[in-house]
């Protein structure tokens, strides 16, 4: 790895952790973000030459620290409006015997309050937290950059003006901001685990990043089974990333992924956060997705999936969230108990809704593929591909449809 | 500290008949009382339905000086307001829960600038 890239993975790790210590430290998210971003600057121009420190992250914050406190002081002999600089406000929080808290999740609770639109608590924790520029923000949810920027500039002056605090919420408010928190952390896994960015298919990064947080709020929230249910959920996922691609960066679909190569230990915990969870008996709907993975994770070969059980997880999923992409996956469960005819006519009643969304003309085109009818395959496969939203899932897709096309003649 | 401008939306339209009104009126007076207990009070105002506001436009605005209404055209005007100082958003949005809960009405809440 060339020093330059080896100072941008570090850049991309530590981004997050250094920007939330220091808007703690200076109370101004722009000013923190500028100080970090100049600590990054003088880190490039140094190590290639002088080698990485130890502790990289260490040595950032206490650069940015220092960049910061230089700042202010100049402000000051300046006459400038220090404490006019809108701070965020950071009230002190009680520490006896409370849980330590991470500065990135007080930061999460912030970037998370309800006061903001969840359009912008997304934008803010993937810019703030995960790292991402504005640019990247902005293609990952197919938006104009500017559109984008005005709306991350927004978020921080409200987050500012209003006063939105800096810290974890009360235990009154804790559950309900927490609901929020835990959308916006899958909302960045997924942009981590199936992203926009054609480069990264999967930006381990970010789902390392969205893991953490995951794991720092259900340590943080050891009785809410929702925040535990999430955790299990990403371990599950991240457990199968080193089958979830090939050498060449093509998908593999769950049911054709290499099961010894899913990573055992995270299972093995993903099943332990889960089981945990469960035992409260206040199901919802990150423990039923986990749950589901976990069924899949029971199974030792695709062809073992209890995929009647999945078919039930699923109907339950789909009683708390009525979302037509639950049953969307639900129509796969089904056609995989009762035949691919089944679950063709599921998706019927699903187009309306579905129609822009790739994921569903992917799962027409296979059933429709297994139902023997290779000429309507083709063709959702077409609408699949022209609706894919990064390379390796195009690839995938223009593979299945070759070899479905080449069977037709 | 700052201060906050909680507006309390009304539907137009006749108020609620005099009791409930009265019990309403009592709640919220409560919620007033306890701000000024705790410090937090600054101000707070009712007004007269949005059918008596009058609209003024002066030099620069293409139209007549003085139009009767309110401002929007809207089915809910501001039928009062109150000001709150609170340490952050969470403590004025926390007023503004009380304020709802007691007079049964929606709270838009706005940092005031200094």
């Amino acid at each position: 790895m060339s020093p330059q890239s080896e100072v941008e993975r570090i850049f991309r790790q530590h981004r997050g952790r250094a920007v939330a210590a220091m808007i703690r430290f200076c109370g101004d998210i722009d000013v923190a973000e500028e100080v970090v971003q100049d600590a990054f600057l003088i880190a490039s121009q140094r190590w290639p030459a002088s080698g990485v420190p130890d502790a990289p992250e260490r040595w950032i914050v206490a650069t940015a620290r220092r960049r910061a406190v230089d700042r202010f002081r100049r402000e000051r002999t300046r006459g400038d409006r220090h404490d006019q600089a809108a701070l965020v406000h950071a009230p002190p929080e009680p520490t006896e015997d409370g849980p330590v808290r991470d500065d990135r999740l007080r930061l999460i609770f912030t970037c998370c309050h309800p006061a903001l639109s969840p359009a912008a608590s997304v934008a803010l924790t993937l810019r703030l937290l995960g790292g991402l520029t504005t640019t990247e923000i902005a293609a990952a949810f197919l938006v104009p950059e500017a559109t984008m920027a005005q709306r991350i500039v927004r978020a921080k002056g409200k987050i500012r003006d209003a006063r939105i605090p800096f810290r974890v919420p009360d235990d009154a408010d804790l559950p309900d901001r927490l609901a929020a928190v835990l959308a916006v952390v899958y909302l960045v896994f997924n942009e981590g685990y199936d992203g926009h960015a054609d480069q990264h298919l999967i930006r381990d990064d970010l789902c390392e990043e969205a893991l953490r947080l995951a794991g720092l709020v259900a340590e943080l929230m050891p009785d809410e089974p929702e925040a535990q249910g999430l955790f299990a959920l990403l371990l599950f996922l991240v457990s199968r990333r080193p089958a979830r691609l090939t050498e060449r960066g093509d998908l593999v679909p769950l049911v054709e992924q290499d099961r010894r190569r899913w990573d055992g230990a995270l299972v093995e915990q993903a099943r332990s956060v889960l089981r945990a969870a469960l035992r409260r008996d206040r199901p919802g709907p990150y423990q039923i997705q986990a749950a589901i993975n976990a069924v899949h994770a029971d199974a030792a070969t695709a062809a073992e999936t209890d995929w009647a059980q999945i078919v039930l997880l699923y109907d339950r999923l789909l009683a708390c969230t009525g979302s037509a992409v639950v049953a969307l996956n639900r129509a796969v469960a089904v056609a995989e108990v009762d035949g691919p005819l089944v679950g063709l006519a599921l998706l019927s009643d699903l187009v309306d809704q579905l129609d822009g969304y790739g994921s569903f003309h992917a799962v027409r085109a296979d059933l429709l593929r297994r139902a023997g009818r290779a000429a309507d395959a083709v063709v959702a496969y077409d609408r699949a591909v022209e609706r894919a939203t990064n390379g390796a899932e195009r690839r995938f897709l223009e593979m299945r449809r070759a070899t479905v096309a080449r069977a037709e003649r | 500290m700052t201060q906050y401008l909680l507006s309390m939306y009304q539907p137009d339209g006749d108020p609620p008949e005099a009791a409930a009104l009265a019990a309403i009126m009592r709640d919220v007076y409560a919620v007033r009382d306890e701000m000024i207990e705790r410090g937090s009070w600054v101000a707070s105002f009712g007004l007269h339905p949005a059918s008596t506001a009058t609209v003024v436009r002066g030099r620069g605005v293409d139209a007549p000086l003085i139009t009767d209404g309110p401002f929007t055209e809207a089915k809910e005007h501001i039928g009062g307001f109150t000001i709150v100082e609170a340490t952050d958003l969470d403590e004025a949005l926390s007023w503004a829960r009380k304020l709802s809960d007691a007079s049964t009405l929606p709270i838009e809440v706005r940092p005031i600038a200094r």
